[in-house]
């Protein structure tokens, strides 16, 4: 059976610091699979890991049953694993319609075109358009980034992703850096992402974990302690004990 | 449908650079200068040469963000391809060109292979290394390029088998002109074009650009490569013109000199080279009758206090008001972050 | 037989001398660039300086050899580190195009000064008589000079070392080296470091400039001319490295002598041709430590 993202005993060590043991994972499709763990654990380790910014020592990635642990982060993309980053890594200077746009006409081929222009191709309109108003971004369309709020923009880094037409993607931490009151728009939109597409995202905030979330893994120290259901994790000792550190009576 | 698409996607959303009033100024200064300065023709054609050299930085650096200082590597390999094949093979003006375009280019998709897939100052570094050392190669190769005496006595066949190249350089002045022409439309084809956007892309965020699925080194390449093409255009036409080629057309001094010719103009915004180096070549023109070292005073002046005030160039200092009519679309480069952040 | 070999090694010698001065010259911009990051094309200028105050304080002034030199190191000092505070510190946060061009307008300027104050011909420092002649070691004779160029820039070098590896301060600096923004949340004054190695690194510039003026000629355009060697030796040798810095340039010396006596179209295509290799496959040249 092909899962839209697997990873079998996935390694990796810097030197003699190990900061990836043996991490598996199976995402199906429409998973909505959260990966939660202190910092350092190595969550966005693994995310490196799968999209092929970090190579691994031991182990195989498999999207879809393809096996892509040696392919460049570009194949990875063109094979629907797409992500986002915890910090902003947006196109600063360029307009929010411009920001999509590039992704839109990278995944329809059009982005190695030498004339014409963007704007005047309709495919790439539509879906553009599209995006906007699912982000809900469409009076921004023609703003840069840099005109933008915090929140705003961090929608766009999602949008970005989106453009990309994904069957798994990774998000790393969704909500970071907006107050935990006002993650609601940044949860709206994750409810309202297909469901088929396979979601795993790195979270902190806990509200938005165990709302978006059906199943969650822990990471402690690059491996995988524990993985379940929401309400086989809240209730498990061991992951308490892991956040809050143990009770001393 | 498409009345809705409109509606949620402005046309300022995806900018491009639109056909203005401005976008005709510089071709009627240019045309007007050709009836008013006839005793200037062959500084104009210089100058015109210099502008088109000027473009073809502009497109590496001010839409592509790579920051070079080898592009008289191109210049120069131009001017000697053009040169060499006027001496040797035909003195038919656009083939020469042709082979100008084509030599840089093949210099340009070489070293671009190599040494695009670093930046910063190894970037910097490995430009300036290749310029210096086509530079020494020139020296030597005295059979081909006639080593530190260079090259003379191009005579071209007259443009289009009747007009011929005088020494008042009329001729010279509108063919330099129609060149820069055709250049300034590919350059502004390719801007507009979803390749300029995707290169935007990676100016401001390589990073991202490549996990969107592009390919950032070959993009790159093809960029640089076709930038060199252009800059050997431009140096196989200053051969053609001023008859002669040197060594100095393929130094770092000179690299450095068009990139200042280019930032006083204002970088990423399509009319940068024809501003600023028009006005520095006139200025230097003035100047080095005087005194050539208080010129140089004052440029280096002018620069820090740019870097400082005003990033942008001259261009950028346009965009503010009450200059806003003189806008004509997407600018802002990475380098002006640090005004608009 | 014998005075081929004198030549070779009079060649070999005269090669590491330039290295020498070369290092003293380099090793400044080796450390500023590592540390602050800022592509720096003006240093040669301040090598520069460092000559050109030496040639007014004995020339013009009449002051002894040892004096002028010291003089000279405090002069060019002072100017960096007034020059630090101001334009330097103007482009720190900018992008590379800012740097290169705001150092590329500092050069100007330099070069336009001393033209204005010196004149366009070399002008030369004078070598007092002590340091003048030749010592024999066998069949072959050492100037004297070229020795004490050599002795110094040794001797420089293990101080820098020992500052480096021995001293709180250059802890301090190497903890900046490895993560400015780290060592500024450690308590580390950063922007005082920044301006008393910058002015260090002048210094040791202008002492090359001063002590190399009769292998590297005093003109104006002085600090275009060797700009692109210094540039190789700190690339090459590595950003931050004092032993980068130093292989790099005595390397670069002995090519370059050799090539100039035995090979001399072939000389700088060798060294180009070496640095272009070197830079691609390892960007962050011999010593550096990778991005």
């Amino acid at each position: 059976m092909n899962y839209a993202l697997e990873t079998r005993g996935l390694c990796k060590r810097f030197g003699a610091i190990e900061v990836t043991k043996n991490v598996g994972l199976k995402i199906g499709q429409g998973a909505r699979h959260a990966l939660i763990g202190p910092n350092g654990a190595g969550k966005t380790t693994f995310i490196n890991l799968c999209t092929g910014v970090l190579a691994p020592n031991e182990g195989a990635i498999l999207v879809g049953g393809t096996d892509l642990t040696r392919a460049t982060p570009q194949r990875r993309v063109n094979h629907g694993l797409v992500r986002t980053f915890q910090l902003n890594t947006l196109f600063n200077q360029l307009t929010v319609a411009e920001n999509l746009a590039i992704p839109v006409a990278q995944r329809l081929g059009r982005s190695w075109k030498p004339w014409g222009r963007t704007g005047g191709d309709d495919a790439v309109r539509a879906e553009v358009a599209l995006l906007l108003e699912q982000l809900g971004l469409g009076a921004l369309a023609a703003k840069k980034i840099v005109e933008l709020a915090y929140g705003q923009r961090r929608l766009v880094e999602i949008g970005i992703a989106l453009a990309l037409q994904p069957r798994v993607l990774l998000l790393d931490e969704p909500a970071a850096g907006i107050p935990n009151g006002e993650s609601g728009m940044i949860l709206d939109l994750l409810e309202r992402l297909p469901p088929e597409l396979a979601i795993v995202f790195i979270e902190h905030d806990m509200n938005l974990v165990f709302r978006f979330a059906k199943r969650i893994t822990v990471l402690v120290e690059g491996a995988v302690l524990t993985e379940g259901s929401v309400d086989e994790i809240r209730n498990d000792p061991r992951v308490r004990d892991v956040y809050l550190g143990r009770r001393h009576d | 449908m498409k009345h809705e698409f409109n509606k949620l996607l402005p046309t300022n959303a995806l900018p491009h650079y639109r056909l203005g009033p401005m976008d005709v100024l510089p071709w009627i200064v240019a045309l007007a200068a050709f009836f008013t300065f006839d005793t200037y023709l062959s500084l104009g054609a210089q100058i015109l040469v210099m502008v088109i050299f000027g473009l073809s930085l502009d497109l590496v650096l001010g839409f592509a963000g790579i920051t070079t200082l080898g592009h008289a590597a191109f210049f120069g390999v131009g001017a000697y391809a053009a040169g060499y094949y006027n001496l040797h093979v035909s003195q038919e003006p656009l083939t020469g060109l042709l082979v100008a375009g084509g030599a840089a280019g093949i210099i340009g998709v070489l070293s671009g292979l190599l040494v695009l897939r670093t930046h910063g100052l190894a970037l910097l570094m490995l430009t300036m290394v290749i310029t210096v050392l086509l530079h020494e190669v020139a020296n030597a190769w005295g059979s081909v390029t006639g080593g530190a005496d260079g090259l003379s006595g191009i005579g071209v066949d007259p443009l289009f088998g009747s007009f011929e190249f005088d020494l008042y350089g009329t001729t010279a002045y509108l063919y330099a002109l129609g060149v820069l022409f055709l250049v300034f439309l590919v350059v502004r084809t390719v801007v507009n074009s979803p390749f300029g956007l995707s290169l935007r892309g990676i100016r401001e965020n390589a990073k991202r650009m490549g996990l969107v699925g592009a390919s950032v080194h070959l993009r790159l390449v093809a960029v640089y490569t076709l930038s060199a093409v252009l800059a050997g255009i431009a140096g196989g036409l200053g051969a053609q013109i001023t008859r002669t080629v040197s060594l100095d057309r393929l130094t770092f001094q000179l690299s450095g000199d068009i990139l200042i010719m280019l930032i006083i103009g204002g970088v990423g915004r399509m009319y940068g080279a024809f501003i600023g180096i028009p006005l520095y070549m006139l200025m230097l023109d003035r100047a080095a009758a005087i005194n050539p070292f208080h010129w140089m005073f004052a440029v280096g002046l002018m620069l820090i206090v740019l870097v400082r005030f005003a990033p942008g160039g001259l261009m950028s200092l346009a965009e503010r008001a009450p200059f806003n009519f003189l806008r004509s679309a997407p600018g802002a480069t990475a380098s002006d972050a640090k005004e608009g952040a | 037989m014998s005075s081929t070999f004198a030549s070779l090694v009079t060649v070999l010698f005269d090669g590491i001398s330039f290295g020498m001065i070369l290092f003293l010259i380099s090793v400044g911009l080796s450390i500023t660039m590592g540390v602050m990051r800022v592509v720096n094309l003006a240093h040669c200028g301040f090598a520069m300086i460092g000559g050109y105050l030496t040639v007014a304080f004995t020339t013009m002034a009449g002051l002894p050899y040892g004096v002028a030199i010291v003089l000279a190191v405090i002069g060019t000092m002072l100017i960096g580190a007034v020059l630090e505070r101001t334009v330097y510190s103007w482009v720190y946060g900018q992008s590379e195009l800012g740097q290169v061009l705001m150092t590329m307008g500092l050069v100007l300027v330099m070069i336009a000064s001393a033209n204005a104050l010196f004149g366009s011909s070399i002008q030369n420092v004078p070598v007092p008589s002590e340091l003048r002649g030749t010592v024999q070691l066998g069949v072959v004779g050492l100037p004297v000079y070229r020795l004490f160029l050599i002795l110094v820039a040794v001797a420089c070098g293990v101080a820098i070392w020992l500052g480096l590896e021995k001293t709180a301060a250059g802890a301090r600096l190497r903890a900046a080296v490895d993560n400015a923004r780290i060592a500024g949340c450690v308590g580390i004054n950063v922007k005082s470091l920044f301006a008393v190695t910058f002015a260090i690194g002048c210094g040791f510039a202008g002492l090359g400039g001063a002590l190399g003026a009769d292998m590297f000629p005093l003109e104006p355009y002085y600090a275009l001319h060797y700009l692109v060697l210094v540039l190789i030796v700190v690339s090459v040798g590595g950003l931050g490295s004092i032993k980068g810095t130093l292989c790099a340039a005595i390397l670069l010396g002995l090519v370059d002598t050799l090539g100039r006596y035995y090979l001399p179209v072939g000389g700088g295509i060798v060294i180009y041709l070496a640095t272009l290799v070197v830079l691609l496959l390892r960007p962050q040249g011999l010593f550096g430590r990778p991005a």
